[in-house]
């Protein structure tokens, strides 16, 4: 929790204000709508910073605690924001058993960052997930929607899957 | 009238493994044969066998190819659509017989399994709801707004002997009763379904809403009439989001056919649906979680009683069932609650879905009767353990469940039998470990993922676990005592007996159930200082065979602590105070020299 403080300056656009002010409306009558408020506004800014929380709380009249305390309670919120490829690799037991852990291992050396965090350049960030579900791949990661199955947990193999984003 | 249908799984597993590409590949081939007349493509839902997926099935030879590429594609088509030829090197062997191809149903993988849940997973459309009326659909709902009572559903249910698949199993009939019963005040009611399938390793919830979505939005609407709620909510994690899209499309279709919405089938009754996306919170999982998720708040489970049935959702009487539970509603009403009671054991009715995952060839989900054994699960549909290794244990229920043993390989799953040997049945997760498995560090994998995942909100539960995480990694980094293991097991009972939610009170059972079966291991850990699998790093060492080194410097050059030393042709040693146990050397070792104990 200590780390949710954003680094990066807020950089959001009229457009986006007015595409979120725009999803507020639309769950004005819905109730429990912060929920996918929420989602909806890291669909439009990848992230989640304070100053589009505070939008949030404000236009929806919630006070800023419940809505910071929902966007931190959640891990698919982030308040940082993510790669322009976002690297998953699934710590769930189907994969862990298969050695999914030396994976994760050796994607934080070759990366040089460990979990949850992103390169000095911005392309690359790495996360841990729970099962997506893909058991039978097992052990598997992910790159931004592609699915990467059956790693070995040999370093140039992991070098090849990420020279793709290059 | 197509002569041949082309059936590709559509679901996580062989999407994942490239299946979207073949499709396309397909359409382009079929195109380019002039077949588009006569050849049909279905995108279906998950067949099982994702193990050797991209899967494929051609009716009406039945032809079970697996491990399809895109490069077999025009194969596939010029020769068995074409020419009626069947492709024979992309068959599944198992259904390869002397006398030509054997029905998919004949193989060991289905022969034992019953389809109940998962009837149509795999055969229709899941995009498409005419084929979902096809095969019955909303034929249930029909039958219970136009023939029967609330009551009689209600009846009808509990008579099946239904139970709750998403673990506990509470019988789905009670529940319902209750909420019909305790609150009758004519205000709001509430059905919901808990998708939030957060246990690792279980993915049978997502299969059925990807490949059979219809289904539980009609025993939603079932559920519904039996307690009097106009309103469901579908609460669904994000991370699935094939399944997402496919209730969106199946719910949006409901509503045209008017099987969703006001006045279905003119009885009067009205119903409709929304879907709410869970965040990745496995606590969510648990139901007054999960109904404090829906309202928009930190997903913290609260105090029960009031229980749900009274006090659910937005403080209203509230059902809430698990995916699989509802898939098995509509044929109950179809069928009748003694054709579901046929099945299964004395207290548990009916068929489980079962993940299987880990070391096991046949990785996949699989549906079995009610009080099939582990054994026929495991060696019979699973085909064994890969690699010639030994079966060590099977995990099932998650982080709330427990490790199964060898000597229990026969007992006959079902829910009390399954807590009798301290497991659980849980959502259907069954993970298999072999000899290479580190029961300890299984344990501690478990209790790290809760404490993770524990929300905070009560004590035994945000602490306890921390504490109990710490003296599991006490004992795997070799500085565990006796004392330690005493420690632990008072502290996991502490933990079950104060926890405010099903979380915290099934925490310590990975613990519990390692420390009942495999005690050796945690004592080889404490007294001996080792790791019988070698998995815990810090109590293995790496070591040179001096007959066997013969001193090609390999090892030296590729350690990076500069631990090895040697003359060249000379055995070389490794310095235990310099090793980090990265094993660089021992991959780069030609001549087995090395090796770790």
């Amino acid at each position: 929790m200590a780390q949710k403080k954003c680094a990066v300056p807020f950089a959001g656009t009229a457009e986006q204000e007015q595409e979120l002010m725009a999803v507020i409306e639309e769950h004005r009558d819905d109730p429990g709508a912060l929920m996918p408020v929420l989602q909806k506004a890291q669909d439009i800014y990848g992230y989640l910073p304070i100053e589009v929380q505070e939008m949030i709380s404000q236009k929806m009249g919630i006070p800023m605690e419940k809505v910071y305390g929902v966007s931190t309670f959640y891990s698919q919120f982030s308040l940082n924001p993510k790669g322009k490829y976002k690297i998953s690799v699934c710590l769930g037991t189907a994969c862990y058993v298969k050695g999914s852990g030396v994976v994760f291992d050796k994607l934080q050396s070759i990366l040089g960052i460990g979990g949850g965090e992103i390169t000095s350049d911005g392309k690359f960030s790495l996360d841990d997930c729970r099962c997506i579900g893909a058991c039978g791949l097992a052990p598997v990661m992910t790159v931004n929607d592609d699915v990467y199955g059956k790693l070995t947990g040999n370093e140039q193999e992991l070098r090849d899957i990420l020279a793709k984003y290059e | 009238m197509y002569r041949s249908h082309v059936l590709v799984c559509g679901g996580t597993g062989c999407t994942s493994s490239g299946s979207p590409a073949i499709v396309e590949k397909l359409h382009e081939e079929i195109k380019k044969n002039g077949l588009e007349e006569e050849v049909n493509v279905v995108r279906t839902g998950c067949f099982g066998l994702c193990a050797l997926g991209p899967i494929m099935i051609i009716y009406p030879e039945g032809c079970f190819y697996s491990m399809v590429k895109v490069d077999d594609i025009p194969e596939i088509v010029s020769e068995h659509l074409l020419k009626g030829r069947i492709v024979e090197r992309l068959l599944y062997t198992e259904t390869v017989t002397e006398n030509g191809v054997k029905a998919l149903n004949d193989t060991n993988f289905y022969k034992k399994q019953h389809r109940v849940a998962l009837r149509n997973c795999g055969v229709i459309n899941p995009e498409n709801i005419d084929e979902y009326i096809a095969v019955d659909g909303y034929q249930a709902l029909g039958k219970v707004l136009t023939e029967m009572t609330p009551e009689q559903v209600i009846q009808t249910i509990l008579d099946s002997g239904l139970r709750g698949r998403g673990g506990a199993g509470f019988p789905t009939g009670k529940k319902w009763q209750l909420a019909r019963t305790i609150v009758q005040d004519g205000g709001q009611k509430y059905v919901c379904c808990n998708a939030d399938e957060g246990d690792p390793g279980a993915f049978m919830d997502r299969s059925v809403l990807e490949g059979d979505p219809h289904v539980v939005i009609e025993a939603m609407a079932i559920a519904g009439y039996a307690i009097g709620a106009t309103q469901g909510y579908i609460y669904v994690r994000a991370e699935y989001p094939i399944a997402v899209k496919r209730l969106q499309i199946a719910i949006k279709q409901a509503r045209e056919y008017g099987l969703l919405g006001k006045n279905i089938f003119d009885s009067g009754f009205d119903f409709d649906l929304d879907i709410r996306l869970g965040a990745g919170a496995f606590v969510c999982g648990e139901e007054t979680a999960l109904m404090t998720s829906i309202e928009g708040k930190r997903g913290e489970p609260r105090c029960r009683p009031p229980f749900p049935a009274e006090k659910g959702l937005f403080q209203r009487p509230t059902v809430l069932n698990n995916v699989e539970t509802y898939a098995n509603v509509p044929q109950i009403i179809l069928k009748g609650a003694d054709w579901f009671a046929s099945m299964g054991t004395e207290k548990s009715k009916g068929t489980k879905v079962f993940a299987l995952g880990g070391k096991i060839n046949n990785t996949g989900l699989v549906e079995i009767p009610m009080g099939t054994t582990l054994r026929e699960i495991v060696f019979e549909i699973g085909g064994g353990i890969p690699n010639g290794k030994k079966f060590k244990a099977a995990q099932t229920g998650g982080p709330s469940g427990g490790c199964i043993p060898t000597e229990h390989l026969d007992v006959q799953i079902d829910y009390d039998n399954l807590i009798a040997i301290g497991s659980m049945m849980g959502s259907g997760g069954l993970i298999v470990m072999d000899e290479d498995n580190c029961m300890v560090d299984i344990a501690k994998f478990f209790l790290q993922f809760t404490v993770d995942e524990s929300c905070g909100k009560c004590t035994p539960c945000r602490i306890g676990t921390k504490r109990l995480y710490e003296l599991l990694e006490k004992i795997t980094s070799g500085r565990g005592t006796l004392e330690d293991i005493d420690k632990m097991e008072k502290l996991c009972y502490y933990i079950k007996d104060n926890s405010l939610c099903g979380l915290g009170q099934t925490a310590p059972n990975p613990v519990l159930s390692t420390l009942r079966y495999f005690r050796d291991e945690y004592i080889a850990h404490v007294v001996d200082k080792k790791c019988p699998a070698g998995v815990c790093k810090d109590l293995l060492q790496y070591k040179i065979v001096a007959d066997k080194c013969k001193g090609c410097t390999a090892c030296a050059r590729a350690c990076p602590a500069g631990a090895i030393s040697g003359t060249v042709k000379e055995p070389h040693s490794i310095d235990p105070n310099k090793c980090i146990k990265c094993g660089a050397c021992m991959s780069k070792c030609k001549f087995g020299a090395i090796i770790k104990e």
